[in-house]
C-alpha cells in the first residue's frame, strides 16, 4: 500500500516537470518487492535495476531521500548524481540499482560471495526482471553462483514485457524462465506475483534454504506493470498490448487481494486499513515537502566523488 | 523532413533496393519503432528483415556479424551507446579483426546504429558519448552525422559498405529538419562538409556540436569575424585533407568534441594539426570538450556541463583576440538548458 501510494504520487506529479529523468514505476507489480520485502532481514542485501522504487522501498529504504533523488536534490539518496535509476540505501543492505538491463546481476553475486566468506548466515537479493533473462551475464553469473553454492536469491518479476516488446519475441514458446534458471543449477519454483502471501511463501522458503548453505535461488513471480514502461501514463492506446489484457490484470490487483485476505481471517479490520492509509498519506506528503523543499546540489558537485581522493581537479 | 525521418528513409531505401539487408534492434518494430527511425518497417517489408531481439546485444552482435559473413548486410539499432557497450566483445575483437586477421579475404558489412541522449536526467548511464573509444579501433569506421540529409547519405554508404561502421546519432538531432534528397543518396565515409566558410579561424566539429558551432560562427560573423566551419561527419577515417588546408589558410584551430576530452577526438585533432602544420599556426589551438567527468542526472549539475554557442563565440573571440559581443547566444536560448526544445519533454 505504501509502495502504490508512493509511485501514484509520483505519477500525479511527474507532469510538473520537475522530476527530470526517466522513471519507471511498478504500480500493479509491487507484490513481489512488497513479499520479498517481509522476508529479508535488515542485514541481507539487495540490489535492482531500472525499476527499482519498490524494491528500494521494500527493502526499507529512505522515502525522503529517494524522492528527493527523483527531484535531483542534493538530500537525494545519490546526492542527486544518480536520479530514479540509480537507489543506493547502504544502511538498510539495498546496495544499488543501476539502468543497464543485467547490470547489477554479478554485482549481488559478488556481494553474495562476500556474504558467504563472512558466514553469518546473511543472504542476498537480486531484484530482475523478465529480459534479464535474455543477457548473458545473467548466465555466467548464476554458473558461478550455482558453482559456489552462494547465498543470492534471484527473484525475477516476469511482466511479460520488456518495454513494448512481448516475451514470445524474447523467449521460446514452451521454455519457462524457471525451467531454463533450473536447468543452469539454481533451485527453482514459479508463482503468482501478484499473490503478496503466496509470494512471500515461496521467497521464505527460498531464503530459508539459501540461508541453509543449499545454494542459490531462482523465483520467477508472473505479475503486470499497469502503466507505460517508462513514465506516469497509461499507454495500452499504442497497441503492444490489448486493453482486455490489462483489465483482467488489473483485476488481479495485489493490494485488495492481500487486504480482503487478511480481514477474512481477521489479521485486519477496516478500521486498521484507515489508519494505515491515513499514515502513509502523511508520510508521502512529508516526503515530497522535503524533496520540493531540499535544495539542489551547488554546480560544483558535478566534478566531485569520482574517485576516492581528488586526484584531478577538474574545470573547464 | 526531420533527422528521424531521414534515418528511416534510409532503411527503407536500402530494404527496398537489396534484399540482403536486415534492420534488428531492442524496439524496431514496436509502436515507438525507436523515436521514429524504424516506424512501421516491418510492415513494408517483412518481419523475417525488420525484428525486435532480445536484450542480448553482445549475442546479437555476434549474430549481425556471422549474418554479414554469410552475405547479409545487417543494420543493429541501439537506443543508446550506453546498451551497445555489452556487445565492446564482438564489435573489436570480430567485427573490427575479421577481414585483417584472415588475410583480407572476408568484409563484415554491417552498420551499428547507437544513439546518443543528453540532458533531462539521462544521467551517467543513459548519455555517454563514447564516439573516441569506436574511433581509437582500427578496422572500424565510425560517423556522426549533423544534418538529415547527412544522416541518410551516410547510412546508405554504411549499409552499402563493405566495412563496420559504428553510426552515432544524438538523440537531440532527431527533430531537426533539412532538405533530403529522394532515393540511393549517399554521403562518402571520410569526407568532412563545410558548413561555413571563412578566413580567420577554423572552427571543427561533430553532430550536435555542429549546430552549437553554426550559431556562434553566424552571430560572429555579423561582427565581422569570418570562419570555416568544418563538420567532420566521419570521425574514422577523418578528412585531414580538408582540416590541413583549412588551417593553413587561417593559422587558428578550434576543435569541439562532444566526447570527453582526454583522449578525445578534438586532442587527436589539435595533435595532428600541431604536428603537421606547425608554420602555420598563429596561435595555440584550443578545444572545448566535455569535462572528464560522467553526465550527472540532476538537472542542477548539467547546466554549465556541455559545450554550448556562447562558449564556442568565446574560444573564437580568444583566438582572434578581439573583443566581441557574445553573452547574448545564450540570452537568446528559450528552453530549460537540459531539453532541446519544446518536443522534447522526457523521459526518454
Ligand atoms: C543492456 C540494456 N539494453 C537495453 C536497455 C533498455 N531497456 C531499459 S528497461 C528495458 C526492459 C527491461 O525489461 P524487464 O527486465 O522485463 O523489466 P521491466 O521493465 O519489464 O520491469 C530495456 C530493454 C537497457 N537499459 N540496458
Ligand atoms: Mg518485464
Amino acid at each position: 500500500m505504501r509502495i502504490r501510494a508512493v509511485e501514484e504520487t509520483i505519477a500525479e506529479r511527474y507532469s510538473e516537470q520537475k522530476m527530470r529523468c526517466p522513471t519507471h514505476l511498478s504500480i500493479g507489480q509491487e507484490a513481489p518487492a512488497a513479499a520479498a520485502g517481509a522476508v529479508l532481514m535488515a542485514t541481507d542485501m539487495a540490489v535492482s535495476g531500472h525499476r527499482a522504487h519498490a524494491h528500494y522501498l521494500a527493502k526499507g529504504g529512505n522515502l525522503a531521500a529517494m524522492i528527493a533523488e527523483i527531484y535531483g536534490k542534493v538530500t537525494g539518496c545519490s546526492r542527486g548524481k544518480g536520479g530514479s535509476m540509480h537507489l543506493v540505501d547502504e544502511a538498510v543492505g539495498f546496495m544499488g540499482s543501476t539502468a543497464i538491463v543485467g547490470g547489477t546481476v554479478p554485482v549481488g553475486v559478488g556481494l553474495a560471495l562476500s556474504r558467504a566468506i563472512a558466514a553469518r548466515g546473511e543472504i542476498v537479493c537480486v531484484f530482475m526482471g523478465d529480459a534479464v533473462m535474455e543477457t548473458g551475464v545473467f548466465y555466467e553469473s548464476a554458473n558461478f553462483a550455482a558453482v559456489h553454492r552462494l547465498p543470492v536469491l534471484f527473484v525475477c518479476e516476469n511482466n511479460l514485457y520488456s518495454v513494448y516488446s512481448p516475451l514470445e519475441v524474447r523467449q521460446p514458446s514452451g521454455r519457462s524462465l524457471a525451467n531454463t534458471a533450473d536447468a543452469l543449477g539454481l533451485t527453482s519454483v514459479s508463482g503468482d506475483g501478484n499473490d503478496v502471501l503466496a509470494s512471500y511463501d515461496l521467497i521464505k522458503a527460498a531464503a530459508d534454504r539459501a540461508r541453509d548453505g543449499q545454494g542459490p535461488q531462482f523465483i520467477e513471480l508472473a505479475t503486470y506493470r499497469w502503466r507505460e514502461h517508462c513514465g506516469p501514463m497509461y499507454d495500452n492506446n499504442i497497441g503492444y498490448r490489448s486493453e482486455a489484457e490489462f483489465e483482467a490484470w488489473k483485476a488481479k490487483d495485489p493490494i485488495p487481494r492481500l487486504t480482503l485476505a487478511l480481514q477474512r481471517d481477521g489479521t485486519i479490520d477496516p478500521a486498521w486499513i484507515d489508519a494505515v492509509t491515513q499514515e502513509i498519506c502523511a508520510e508521502v506528503e512529508e516526503a515530497f515537502v522535503f524533496a520540493e523543499k531540499s535544495p539542489f546540489p551547488p554546480p560544483s558537485d558535478a566534478f566531485t566523488d569520482l574517485y576516492s581522493k581528488e586526484v584531478v581537479s577538474y574545470h573547464r | 523532413m526531420t533527422y528521424a525521418q531521414a534515418i528511416r528513409d534510409g532503411l527503407s531505401v536500402a530494404l527496398a533496393q537489396d534484399p540482403s539487408v536486415l534492420v534488428y534492434g531492442l524496439g524496431v518494430p514496436d509502436p515507438k519503432g525507436v523515436f521514429g527511425t524504424t516506424l512501421d518497417l516491418h510492415k513494408d517489408h517483412g518481419p523475417s528483415r525488420v525484428f525486435d531481439m532480445p536484450t542480448s546485444e553482445n549475442a546479437m552482435t555476434g549474430i549481425a556479424i556471422g549474418a554479414a559473413l554469410g552475405g547479409l548486410r545487417p543494420v543493429l539499432t541501439h537506443q543508446r551507446l550506453d546498451f551497445a557497450l555489452l556487445s565492446l566483445d564482438q564489435i573489436i575483437n570480430n567485427a573490427a579483426k575479421w577481414r585483417f586477421m584472415f588475410g583480407g579475404k572476408r568484409s563484415v558489412p554491417i552498420t551499428i546504429r547507437m544513439i546518443l541522449g543528453r540532458g533531462w536526467g539521462q544521467g551517467p548511464t543513459h548519455s555517454q558519448n563514447l564516439q573516441a573509444l569506436f574511433a581509437q579501433i582500427p578496422g572500424l569506421c565510425v560517423v556522426s552525422p549533423t544534418t538529415p540529409a547527412d544522416a541518410k547519405g551516410l547510412l546508405l554508404s554504411s549499409i552499402f559498405g563493405e566495412d563496420p561502421v559504428i553510426f552515432l546519432e544524438h538523440r537531440w538531432l532527431h527533430n531537426v529538419k533539412g532538405e533530403v534528397p529522394e532515393g540511393d543518396y549517399r554521403v562518402p565515409i571520410g569526407k568532412a562538409s563545410l558548413m561555413r566558410s571563412g578566413t580567420e579561424v577554423t572552427v571543427v566539429a561533430m553532430s550536435l556540436m555542429s549546430l552549437e558551432a553554426v550559431h556562434a560562427v553566424d552571430h560572429l560573423a555579423k561582427q565581422g569575424v569570418s570562419c570555416d566551419l568544418i563538420d567532420l561527419r566521419s570521425l574514422r577515417p577523418i578528412d585531414w585533407q580538408m582540416i590541413e588546408a583549412s588551417v593553413r589558410r587561417t593559422g587558428r584551430l578550434l576543435v569541439l568534441d562532444g566526447g570527453h576530452e582526454t583522449g578525445g577526438i578534438a586532442g587527436e585533432i589539435i595533435a595532428h594539426i600541431v604536428t603537421r602544420c606547425w608554420p602555420d599556426l598563429r596561435v595555440a589551438p584550443m578545444r572545448l570538450a566535455m569535462p572528464d567527468v560522467p553526465e550527472a542526472t540532476s538537472p542542477a549539475l548539467t547546466k554549465g556541463y556541455h559545450v554550448r554557442a556562447e562558449h564556442v563565440a568565446a574560444a573564437i573571440t580568444q583566438l582572434v583576440g578581439r573583443n566581441l559581443e557574445t553573452a547574448s547566444l545564450a540570452a537568446a536560448r528559450q528552453y530549460p538548458h537540459d531539453v532541446p526544445g519544446d518536443w522534447f519533454q522526457g523521459p526518454f
